[in-house]
């Protein structure tokens, strides 16, 4: 079967078929962005390891920003069967030619970020990923079914993190109200530029790696958010917000922000690029050393 | 050949190594994906942590992904499609009388 | 302070603070694969300080985190090894080496004690820092008989940490008094053959300082401890009384 039928019949494209050009280059672009994505968004949360206020909470947020250096793993091998190498992949992110998702480039300010986080940009992730899960390329849809069925926990925890804080002093109330200020427009800006602005959608569709548009998904991530600020007690920081006809009708965020941000104008662009540039400089003797040891094996073996 | 794309570019230095896991006692070992390892003792041990958070195996093996060959998509007319018509070694091919049971 | 109290203390803050400093490493490792890997023991030492901060508490009515956040310096009672801030990768591996050898010959130890609470944590971690020694010992060799760089930077890590491995052995009227605890005077020579086996096969030499830093069982810690504690605390701290 060839492509295009095979495509059409909803089936799973596979690394050895054939495939456009086009094709091959917008998976590997995604497939590594989302990538450079979780390894960067380890830097947000990491920054609160040393700091999370009870050891319970210390060791769900170690295995939340773990669990993120193995999705970002299991992404990379992804791409790497698309015929690129992890290696070369990286360069592209520290060389800034490859982009990651923005909202990596905003501060974790308080413990109460670390709440934010989960509930919120975990939860647009969720939106975002689970219907990649049915995606046309074979690797990336089990990939992501993966990366799914780890990342539930991720949101609860978040969420539970604020509930607990809404619940406790004025001073951790005000905490959890402050980071859905901050957080709730970048959050929205995750889905991407509205329908009429964005560039890649349509081919996307025809070729089964996207599934829904993005405003389609914003709308989505904002009816389900709501009532679960309701039930925290927090208000969601949007003078125009409106339930009508089954849906919360809610103000556009800033897109230019969005763009700028993209650009490199944001509060931690640099800040979370140079982290990982150094951690991979400062590793090169490492990884040199395992190689070099293994050549001597193999050449004491032979 | 390996299950990867035909197209090549240069290699890392750190070989790529294929992983798969059984899950538990009775099941085969499934591929889960792969990761980079300087050598076969470290890939089985990244393997563990990457792939076993959750309890996933009791067992895992680590491939190099350049010693595996495997069919290429040209050939599957040849390779699979004989064994299409071959219906008779399914055991929906045979129709059993009704009443008959432990057949 | 009973005895009990204060040397489950003394097991439970060497877990709790390399669990600190192996943390930092998430989000710095070499390679990916080893961000995983470095949480896992991280999460593994984490584990372990929770279960004996958990008891000791229960001995003297407090909560793990009540002893993790409320306590000052000079009432912690871990091992200036666990405490140093971390260095460059070679560092961190030998510091593993030294440490989970150490915890690997302790919990091996007391899980047959007749404390059946410390036995019961003994029995979990014993297997959890086996990987752990088995991690360093994997990366000691690598570094030690990898490239020059690599060589140079693992003996340096062997030689600098070397000094503070003497105050995980030393003996004192409390664990002679406690039949439950370990005396850890009676693992040394068993440790000091298993890591010398590690660095003789790395190519490293074998370390020779012989000035041992002490007081961290008696809470005399280095200067960096009071940063650790620091960061680690602050929060807890600034909101005395909440639930977190």
């Amino acid at each position: 079967m060839d492509f295009q039928a095979t495509i059409d019949a909803d089936g799973r494209i596979e690394p050895r078929d054939a495939m456009p050009d086009g094709y091959r280059k917008t998976l590997i672009r995604q497939i590594a962005q989302h990538a450079h994505s979780e390894i960067i968004g380890m830097q947000p949360e990491g920054n609160w390891i040393g700091r999370a206020p009870s050891l319970r909470r210390k060791a769900i947020l170690m295995a939340k920003v773990q669990d993120e250096a193995g999705h970002g793993l299991y992404l990379y091998a992804a791409a790497e069967t698309l015929g690129v190498d992890r290696a070369d992949l990286l360069d592209l992110l520290h060389s800034g030619k490859q982009k990651y998702s923005s909202i990596f480039n905003y501060p974790t300010l308080t413990w109460a970020d670390i709440g934010a986080i989960g509930w919120l940009v975990d939860g647009a992730a969720i939106v975002n990923q689970v219907p990649l899960c049915r995606c046309s390329y074979g690797p990336y849809a089990r990939a992501m079914v993966r990366v799914c069925k780890e990342e539930s926990f991720h949101q609860r925890q978040g969420f539970e993190i604020l509930h607990t804080l809404s619940q406790g002093t004025e001073a951790q109330k005000a905490m959890a109200q402050d980071a859905l200020n901050r957080w709730w427009w970048p959050s929205l800006m995750m889905f991407g530029p509205p329908d009429a602005a964005s560039t890649h959608s349509e081919q996307s569709m025809a070729w089964g790696i996207k599934r829904h548009s993005n405003d389609e998904l914003r709308q989505r991530f904002v009816d389900m958010t709501v009532p679960q600020a309701d039930v925290l007690g927090l208000r969601v920081p949007d003078d125009g917000l409106v339930y009508e006809d089954g849906h919360y009708r809610f103000t556009e965020p800033d897109y230019t922000e969005l763009y700028d941000v993209v650009k490199g104008n944001g509060p931690c662009n640099q800040q979370r690029l140079s982290h990982r540039v150094k951690a991979h400089e400062d590793g090169a003797w490492v990884r040199e050393a395992a190689a070099a040891y293994a050549a001597k094996k193999e050449a004491r073996a032979a | 050949m390996t299950e990867r794309s035909e197209v090549t570019s240069k290699h890392s230095v750190e070989p790529l190594y294929e992983v798969f896991v059984r899950s538990r006692r009775g099941l085969s070992h499934t591929h889960v994906g792969s990761l980079h390892a300087p050598d076969a003792t470290m890939a089985l041990r990244n393997a563990r942590d990457v792939y076993t958070r959750r309890q996933e195996g009791v067992s895992i093996w680590v491939v190099r992904a350049a010693d595996i060959t495997a069919s290429s998509p040209d050939e599957k007319d040849e390779f699979f499609d004989p064994a299409g018509d071959k219906v008779y070694r399914h055991p929906t091919f045979y129709e059993v009388p009704e009443g008959v049971e432990h057949l | 302070m009973s005895d009990l109290f204060a040397y489950t203390l003394r097991l439970g803050d060497d877990a709790l603070i390399s669990a600190q400093r192996t943390g930092e490493w998430i989000a710095a490792a070499p390679q990916l694969e080893e961000d995983v890997a470095l949480g896992n023991i991280a999460l593994d030492q984490l584990g372990q300080a929770r279960s004996l901060l958990q008891y000791a508490g229960s001995l003297d009515g407090r909560t793990e985190d009540e002893l993790a956040y409320f306590r000052d310096e000079r009432e912690f009672l871990n091992v200036q090894l666990c405490e140093l801030p971390n260095g460059d990768f070679g560092f961190a591996m030998a510091r593993l080496l030294y440490f989970a050898t150490y915890q690997h010959l302790l919990y091996d130890e007391l899980r047959s004690c007749a404390d059946e609470t410390l036995a019961g944590v003994a029995g979990k971690a014993v297997k959890e820092v086996a990987y752990h020694v088995d991690h360093a010992t994997q990366w000691v060799l690598r570094l030690g008989d990898g490239t020059e760089e690599s060589h140079r930077r693992m003996q340096a890590g062997l030689d600098t940490l070397w000094p503070y491995t003497a105050e995980l052995f030393e003996s004192d009227a409390l664990v002679q008094r406690l039949e439950v605890a370990v005396d850890p005077a009676t693992l040394h020579d068993s440790w000091s053959d298993r890591v010398l086996a590690v660095i003789d096969e790395s190519t490293c030499e074998r370390p020779s300082s012989s000035y041992q830093h002490s007081g961290g069982r008696s809470g005399r810690h280095t200067e960096h401890m009071g940063y650790l504690l620091a960061e680690l605390q602050h929060v807890a701290r600034s909101h005395p009384g909440a639930t977190w």
